[in-house]
Parts: structure tokens; sequence; C-alpha cells
């Protein structure tokens, strides 16, 4: 919690889609900040100033693209800000739009995360050449695979945890119009059969590559007064928020469950006076490009002991209709636009809070927890939001 | 608005500017002043509560290369840090709302590039409108040449005064270490150089330069136990004018009025520094600001001298800083600039006690 009070007072997406070829970069993202805006019963007028978070320039090929964007995001005379911190980046820049409304600076303030992942390919994009560090050219995939297997080995779970994961996550993506994968056919034995790509993630058990734009208005308490009053949308009140990042290598560093991603919890959890999490949340959009990282990261952010993780899937705990849902919207899993993923986490929650989610609502969800990791599993952000008014 | 805390600069480190940091990583390049930063007022990375910094891809030629930064600041326990695909500046305006919101009461921030392994003109046409003007490859170069001609046609300028304005530049620079251009040819010799992109001759652009800086924040008590004269942020505001060229009048920039107004940057100033990376630019810059006559103007040398992108404009904010520190300045603005042909502003007014 910061000075002042903020609040969500609307979001807008667009529809996720390998290639939107229908619209123009400056199309796409308007076709989310528009929504966002209508949803708060305002026009662009009404917006201070915008906060807009994308991954690397280079997966559009163009170099800081948010100037160029200053008129169609309607924000000439205004200030317009950029934020980049890898895979986190939809999470932290939430965060730094409501820092603005937390200090007092602006009242109603536009934030948006957005990727046009079809323009380049970002599997080869994220394979680094020499010099700058050991040729993986692997991809996020076969990165993060080692660490899998890691996980799979201290903990002892069984091996279709993921296969798990996946199904879930493909089946409430059907729930939500707007998610880039609609797999009605798909079945535990589909994605066991579906091929092995980076031992143990099948493809299946992997992210697509969407194009896609995510958009909230945060607000001052006034202005979500103000648009609960126009709308008779209640708000989702920010109770905390926080950022942590760590070194991508360092001696000591556990790459299972980063220190980055506990202390984040930690810090967020102490904010919003959340001492049990497993208890205090109702619902959680955490960011899991492969299934696996389901159970590993219920264990980071201290929903289950270290090793038990697994548990929670296996035994339904994280279905819609659990103790713990995850991933109603149909995650990350069913819609990656890497710099739009961490909003669409933190923007679903709000969603969830604000009772907006339509089919993949969860009924009298007040507190939620949006999560987005970024790097090495190195970059974290992390916001809790509720429906009672802190 | 008032901002709710008070916030000051109480350290500030740069690397050396230079033409190419050569056999230097951006990680090595930088390590080394945000240590400097930190020694000057004896402190570690555990005391600062929130770090952030201003960088660019299309410089490192790398996806996410602020990542190998990180390295840069010993994050490790973790730290709670962000990052702006912006100049250092606008990494600065983060930290500053983020210790105004109370979430932090101190801070780290830094810019910095390489420019050299790039062709830095043809890259910067990376940033424009994709469909209809980055297809043409208009360097930055060329395009602030149709601004200097813009200015030359509506008589804002001579060439001369380009050329006087270069020589101030260059020779205050000449007092710079940190400078990559110190000193300057005569006036009269400048003007008899040959054009590079009519009516622009080489002495009006800023050189290439690798380099950066690192600014620490702190605010209230904080910043006295660190600092006897911190130079305290009495007003910080950035905004944005329109992208497209032929919308704009080119021979002003109202985004710099405008967050001049909003920033407090009224009255009179011991000093200022602005971000002008071509001679004419300089111009638009005070006359949009409203500088008065008398105000010690870019005593560093500014742009002209040394232009790191993605750390000049927090450059100009550290050198402010640095004399309201040291005592030779009382009150001081310093203008951050970012786009193309200045199209996105910050102003930053600093004052001692």
């Amino acid at each position: 919690m910061g000075a002042n009070r903020v609040a969500v007072i609307g979001t807008g997406q667009t529809k996720y889609t390998a290639v939107r070829g229908d619209v123009s970069m400056p199309g796409l993202i308007r076709e989310a900040a528009y929504r966002a805006v209508e949803d708060a019963g305002l026009t662009m007028a009404d917006i201070d100033a915008v906060v807009i978070g994308k991954a690397p320039d280079f997966f559009e090929g163009m170099m800081m693209p948010e100037t160029y964007l200053a008129e169609a995001l309607g924000c000439v005379g205004k200030p317009l800000f950029r934020v980049h911190t890898a895979g986190s980046v939809g999470g932290s820049t939430a965060i730094v739009a409501a820092s603005h409304v937390e200090a007092g600076v602006h009242e109603r303030v536009l934030t948006i995360g957005w990727q046009q992942q079809s323009v380049s390919e970002a599997m080869w994009a994220l394979s680094f050449p020499i010099p700058f560090q050991q040729q993986l050219v692997a991809g996020a995939g076969g990165y993060f695979a080692p660490f899998i297997r890691e996980y799979m080995r201290r903990s002892n779970a069984p091996d279709d945890t993921g296969i798990l994961v996946a199904l879930k996550d493909r089946l409430n993506a059907l729930k939500n119009p707007y998610a880039h994968l609609h797999e009605p056919e798909i079945t535990y034995d589909s994605i066991k059969e579906s091929f092995m790509l980076w031992e143990p993630i099948r493809y299946s058990e992997t992210c697509p590559s969407s194009d896609g734009a995510f958009a909230m208005v945060l607000g001052s308490e006034a202005a979500a007064a103000q648009a609960q009053a126009d709308t008779g949308i209640p708000p989702a009140w920010v109770l905390g928020t926080s950022m942590r990042s760590e070194p991508a290598t360092a001696h000591g560093r556990d790459q299972i469950t980063p220190q980055a991603g506990k202390d984040c919890a930690a810090d967020v959890y102490r904010q919003a006076g959340i001492s049990d999490p497993l208890e205090d949340v109702d619902m959680v959009e955490m960011y899991v490009p492969f299934s696996w990282y389901e159970p590993m990261w219920l264990e980071n952010l201290g929903f289950a002991p270290e090793g038990e993780g697994w548990r929670l899937t296996e035994d339904g705990t994280t279905q819609m209709d659990g103790r713990l849902p995850v991933n109603c919207s149909g995650g990350v899993l069913s819609t990656n636009p890497i710099g739009a993923s961490g909003m669409i986490r933190f923007g679903e929650a709000a969603m969830q809070v604000r009772g907006t989610a339509g089919d993949h609502q969860i009924d009298g969800v007040r507190k939620a927890v949006g999560h987005a990791y970024g790097g090495a599993a190195q970059f974290f952000a992390m916001w809790v939001v509720g429906s009672d008014r802190p | 608005m008032a901002p709710a805390r008070d916030v000051a600069v109480v350290s500030v480190a740069q690397t050396a500017q230079r033409r190419a940091a050569a056999g230097l990583s951006e990680t090595e390049m930088i390590q080394p002043a945000i240590r400097a930063a930190l020694d000057r007022i004896d402190a570690s990375i555990s005391d600062i509560g929130f770090t952030c910094s201003g960088s660019s891809d299309y410089l490192a030629g790398q996806a996410f290369s602020f990542v190998m930064t990180l390295d840069a600041v010993g994050a490790w326990p973790p730290i709670s840090e962000s990052h702006v695909e912006m100049d250092g500046a606008w990494a600065l305006y983060e930290a500053w709302v983020k210790i105004q919101a109370g979430h932090a009461d101190t801070a780290l921030v830094f810019g910095y590039s390489k420019a050299s392994p790039g062709d830095l003109p043809r890259v910067l046409t990376r940033q424009l409108d994709p469909y209809y003007y980055g297809p043409l490859w208009p360097d930055s170069v060329a395009l602030a040449g149709l601004q200097a001609r813009a200015m030359l046609d509506a008589g804002a300028i001579t060439e001369e005064e380009m050329a006087a304005i270069a020589f101030r530049n260059r020779t205050a620079a000449a007092d710079n270490p940190n400078a990559q251009l110190r000193g300057s040819a005569s006036v009269e010799e400048l003007l008899a150089t040959p054009y590079v992109a009519d009516p622009l001759r080489r002495h009006d652009c800023a050189p290439i330069t690798d380099g950066g800086v690192a600014v620490i924040l702190a605010a209230d008590d904080h910043a006295r136990r660190w600092s006897d004269r911190p130079a305290w942020i009495r007003g910080i505001d950035h905004r944005v004018d329109s992208h497209n060229l032929g919308a704009r009048d080119l021979t002003r920039a109202p985004s710099i009025a405008l967050a001049a107004e909003k920033a407090g940057a009224t009255g009179t100033f011991d000093v200022a520094e602005v971000h002008a990376p071509f001679t004419h630019q300089e111009r638009i810059v005070v006359d949009e600001l409203g500088l008065a006559e008398g105000t010690t103007l870019n005593p560093s040398g500014g742009a002209l001298a040394a232009n790191p992108v993605m750390g000049a404009g927090l450059l100009r904010i550290a050198e402010v800083a640095d004399r309201i520190s040291a005592g030779t300045a009382g009150r001081g603005v310093a203008h951050a600039t970012s786009g193309q042909l200045l199209q996105q502003n910050l102003v930053c007014v600093l004052e001692g006690e």
C-alpha cells in the first residue's frame, strides 16, 4: 500500500491470436486501450498519463515504439512512460502505473501491456548469440527444462502433473473468448501424446506465441467512486504491489525456487495483510508458460510447502471449482503475447474481483493475486487486489 | 501538485564519456560509475530501497540486454528493481514516483549505452513510424537538418549562432574531465567547414558516445544523512509531442514548455543543463524553458560535448545536482529529451537548502 489508495477501475483486452493481421501496431493497442477506458466510463480526455510496457523491441523490429504511439494513445501533451523488465514487464508496468496514483501525481492512469509476436520469431530472438552469453540455441523452453527436471527430482512429483496443468488451463481457456488457444478436443491423452519439445515439456504443455494487448485504468479513491457510480462496476482495490530482481547467475542462487520470488510474495502479502496465502487468497493468476511452473510457483509463492505444490494440482485444488483456482483465464499456457502476459495476469485478477470475468468468473472473489516473472526466473512482479477498500 | 516528500539527489558519478569503450561490455562500462556513486556517500546496495535503470536493446544489439547489466548492481540478495526503455532521466522519474508513493526512501538510478558497435544515426531510424517513415531510413542527422532548415527559414536562428552554440559548449567542456569533445575551434573556423547534412556542419551534431551515469536519490532525513548539501528535486514532469513530423511545427517543442510549467520551472536559475544533441535544438529548448539571460547554460559542455544515448538526459540532472551540492549553484534546471527532434521531454528543478 502506498501513500494514497489506488484501484483498477477499467480493464480491456484484444482477442489474442497467432497473427493479428487485421490491425496495425497502434490499432492493436487502441483496441485494448479504448475498451479499458470505456469500461471505466471515461474517454481518453479523462486520462492523465499513459504507462506502457512490452518486452524486447526486437520482437516487432521497432526501437522504443511508444513515441510513435503517442497520438494513437491520445497522449500528446501528456506524460507517456515506457517500462521494460523482461517477461515480468506486464506486471511491472501495472505497478509503475499504480505508483503514480499512490504518489498523488495523477488521478487516472491508463496502462497497457502488449506484444505483436507474429512480426518475428520469439524462440530465436531469445537464443542469444556469443559474445553476450553462453550459447543455448534453445529458446526459453530449452532454458527452463533442466530446472523443471530438477524440480521433479527434488519433489518426487508424479510425471503427469504437467499434463494435468495443461489440461486444466486449456479447458479454462474455452470459457475465455479472448484466449488465443481454443482446443475443445483436448484430452489428457492428446497432451501426453503430443511431441516432446524439451524433455519433459511437451508441445501441449508450452505456451503459444501470440499477438495482443491488455489495458487497465487505475484510479484514485475519488476516481474509483466516480467510475462505480457511472458504470455500476465496483473497483478492484490494490492492496499490495512488489517487484524483486536477482542476477541470472549468482553463487547460491536456486533457480528452482528463486529467492526473489519468495521475497516478492512475502512483501506483497505483508502489505495486503495475508498471513496464510492458501486460506486468505481466493484465486490466483500466475505466470505459467510451461505446465510444470504451476506446482513450482505454488511453492515459491507460499501456497504449498516446498516439494508439495504438485499435490494441489493433482488433488484438484487449482481447478475452477477447487479451493484455490489458478489461471481461470487459461493462463499463459493458452495466451502469450509476452509483453502483455504479466498484465493479463494482473488484469484478470482485477476482473475476478470486479466480477467482470464472464464465463470464467469465480463467485465471491474478495482477494486475488496477480503474478509475473521474467528473465532467467529472476524478475518478479506481484500484486494483490481486493473488493474491500483498504 | 506539490510533492508529498522532499527528495534529493545526494550522489552522482559518471563514466568517462568516450567515442568507444572498446573491450568493455555495457556491464563492465557502467559498474565503476555505480560503485563510485555509492562510495561517495559510503553506502552499499543494501542501503538502497529501489533501483531503476534506463537503456535500449537496440543500442546493445541484443534482446533483454539490461538483464546482464543487473550484474553491475550486485543484486544479491534480491533487490526491488525496475527498468525503463527510456533515457535514465525517466528512470529517475520512476524512482521519484516510487519514493513519493512511500514504497522506498532511497533509490539508485542509472542510464547508459554503448552506441559505438552500431551505426547510430541509422539505428535511430528504427524508432520512426514503421509504416511511413521507417522504410525511408531518414537518419537522425538528416531529420535534424530539416529542423535546422525550418528554423533558419523562420528566422529563429542563424548558422553563425549555431556555430557559437557549438563553440560555447565545447569550450566549457574543456573544464570537464569526463567530456568526450573538449575545446573548440573558433566560430570562423567552424563556419568554414563543409556541411554534413545541409545546413548542419559537423560541429552542429553531438558526438557518438559510449558511457553512462549513476545517481542516488534519498528522501527527507535520509538525504540529510548522506549529504551536507542535498540537491532537492522541487519539481519534475515529462510530456510528449506528436511523432508525426509533418504535423509538428519543427521550430517548437511545446512539450518542453508544458513540462516546465508542471514542474514549476519558473523564475531564475543559476544553472541550466539542457539536452540538445544539435546546436539549433539548444535554442528551441532555451526558448521553451523561458530561460533568463545570465543563466549559466551547459557548464559541462552538454550533449554537444558528450552524448551517451539513454544516459545523456540523466547526465544533465547529475551535472546540475553536482553543482548545487558543491555550492557553486543555488537553483538549477535540467532538461532531458527522447525520440526524434525533441519529441519527448522531461524537466527537473533542483535547489539547495
